[in-house]
């Protein structure tokens, strides 16, 4: 097992934690566009896809590579739309200044 | 080289800050009121981290990658301006582009690096590869039961869950021969198919109101396809993003299936939707009581304390934008109004307060069921508009019942109950709901829309 395989482990771990302690303070209310939220973000894998497209190592990973852009993109520019349209909807009945 | 290694060292802090952008990101959303900066960082961070991959100096060929970052953003718009009733077949439909990407990326990654694959990164690109596939075809599955394409009813068979079982198995089986035999790359597209099937069969079985589960669990299953790939790709900011959705879908998951009384193996062997309908019980006569629009809107405006139940029916008869009227008519009486949200109610988690929200109702009156069940006693009239199963005293009283134990709003508690309905057709699980035979239960028959206009109207032609 290489080093950056123990490292990746440390991190999946502590940013496994990080995520349960922040998600378990979301408001119900958002459980929707933090879905959503968490979609968009999680599309970062294009980054992965951008490399293989980008290195041109195959002409097999060139070619999923486009395809796997695509989707992630797709992900990345609707997940992003969708939920500041959701949350520009949330409106109190109170007064917001305090 | 010390430049090389400079420009590295700089885009490894680039992907630092754009991971702390991103955990910024969801804690901002603990709130409505910061919500939205959230997604200012989420971009940030998205922006910062595509920008300084794209300087990588291992790029040759630009004009395919803008070529498909256009298409993909061509696809996104439209899906970023669906209606809000459609937003959870789009986010199944999210799932399965984020996990098509996730399985191509690994596919493609095997296929550069076989036969030098050690053993631990063999593990986690099947990992990847596994997870990714049965998410792309099981969200596609759920987004076309929720796009109604295919049938919502569950679909089971005998012996449907040993099928199940037997696919996955095969899975995992090629996954540790190839761990143990890299050079087998024949049998990587196996790999790959099989867990495809699996996707449509673990989500046959699945009905419409299991659905809020199910798409938290793909979800989770997208976000640990995802850190599994930040392991092939040694990609800290990958790992960690896939790691905070993996999270957030399980915790959504918890939830869900908590709300549902699940338990957790339940969920996590996708065993949904095997809820027998309840044996048809002794046929007697049971009456129940009803009221016109006038009748019922004139207990509304006597009362003080009126608290609105939504469930599905409510979206399915696009009625929202009328409740809302019913809301501002009543509050300008003075009457006040709360909504009470069970957690499964709708398509997915938090569905009913975004369609709730796009109407224009406050947020602050939108109330979760733990805290609004003990106001129930002291709450004039529940209105119940197209809900059903979550209504269910038996589920506290009935231990026959087959949602005995489910959590639910205790509205038989309120002085007056009424509820709006087609029919005493029973609800999705085929189980009878005995608040509609409480004396203090109204039953108002017809379409959720046309009924609360009603209602509106007789409210406002006898404004004093």
């Amino acid at each position: 097992m290489s080093s950056a395989l123990v490292n990746g482990l440390f991190v999946f771990m502590l940013a496994g934690f990080i995520g349960f302690e922040i998600i378990k303070r979301v408001s119900p209310l958002l459980h929707t566009p933090l879905m959503s939220l968490t979609n968009a973000l999680d599309a970062i894998a294009v980054l992965g896809a951008i490399l293989l497209v980008g290195e041109h190592k195959s002409n097999l990973s060139f070619v999923l590579g486009v395809v796997a852009v695509i989707a992630a993109t797709s992900n990345v520019v609707g997940g992003f739309l969708i939920t500041d349209r959701m949350l520009k909807m949330f409106k109190t009945s109170r007064p917001t200044k305090p | 080289m010390t430049d090389l290694a400079g420009n590295q060292l700089l885009l490894e802090i680039v992907y630092l800050i754009a991971s702390a952008l991103f955990i910024l990101s969801l804690k901002w959303m603990s709130s409505p009121r910061t919500a939205r900066h959230g997604i200012w960082a989420g971009e940030l961070g998205m922006l910062l981290a595509i920008g300084g991959t794209l300087l990588h100096h291992g790029i040759v060929d630009y004009k395919w990658i803008v070529i498909a970052l256009v298409i993909g953003s061509g696809i996104g718009v439209p899906l970023g301006f669906v209606h809000m009733t459609a937003v959870p077949q789009r986010t199944a439909l999210s799932h399965a582009f984020g996990a098509l990407c996730v399985t191509l990326v690994g596919t493609a990654e095997f296929y550069l690096r076989t036969p030098n694959v050690p053993p631990f990164m063999m593990t986690v690109l099947s990992m990847e590869v596994i997870l990714g596939s049965l998410t792309f075809t099981g969200s596609l599955m759920a987004a076309g039961k929720l796009q109604e394409l295919l049938p919502q009813r569950p679909i089971t068979y005998k012996g449907q869950n040993f099928v199940n079982l037997f696919f996955l198995a095969i899975a995992i089986g090629l996954a540790v021969y190839l761990v143990l035999h890299p050079r087998a790359r024949q049998v990587f597209p196996l790999m790959v198919i099989i867990p495809l099937i699996f996707g449509v069969l673990m989500i046959i079985p699945i009905g419409g109101a299991d659905m809020p589960t199910v798409i938290s669990l793909l979800n989770s299953y997208a976000g640990l396809s995802a850190a599994a790939m930040g392991f092939v790709l040694d990609s800290k900011l990958l790992i960690i993003a896939g790691a905070l959705d993996g999270s957030s879908g399980f915790i959504l998951s918890v939830i869900m299936s908590k709300a549902m009384n699940r338990s957790f193996t339940n969920v996590l062997f996708g065993a949904f939707g095997q809820v027998q309908p309840a044996a048809a019980a002794g046929q007697e006569e049971k009456t129940v009581r009803t009221a016109t629009a006038e009748e019922a809107a004139g207990i509304l405006a006597a009362a003080n304390r009126v608290v609105i139940v939504p469930g599905y029916g409510m979206a399915v008869a696009q009625a929202q934008h009328k409740v809302r009227e019913l809301y501002d008519a009543l509050t300008k009486r003075g009457v006040d109004v709360r909504f009470a949200i069970h957690p499964v109610a709708g398509r997915m988690p938090g569905h009913m307060n975004v369609l709730l929200a796009e109407a224009d109702i406050p947020y602050d009156k939108l109330i979760e069921m733990d805290d609004i069940n003990g106001d129930f006693p002291q709450t004039d009239v529940a209105l119940v508009i197209g809900a059903n199963d979550v209504t269910n005293p038996a589920a506290r009283t009935d231990q026959s019942s087959p949602i005995f134990g489910m959590p639910i709003l205790d509205v038989d508690k309120a002085r007056t109950v009424m509820v709006i309905k087609r029919s005493m057709s029973p609800g999705f699980a085929g189980i009878d709901n005995p608040l509609y035979y409480l004396d203090h239960t109204l039953m108002l028959f017809g379409d959720a829309k046309a009924f609360v206009n009603s209602i509106v109207h007789e409210l406002a032609g006898n404004t004093h």
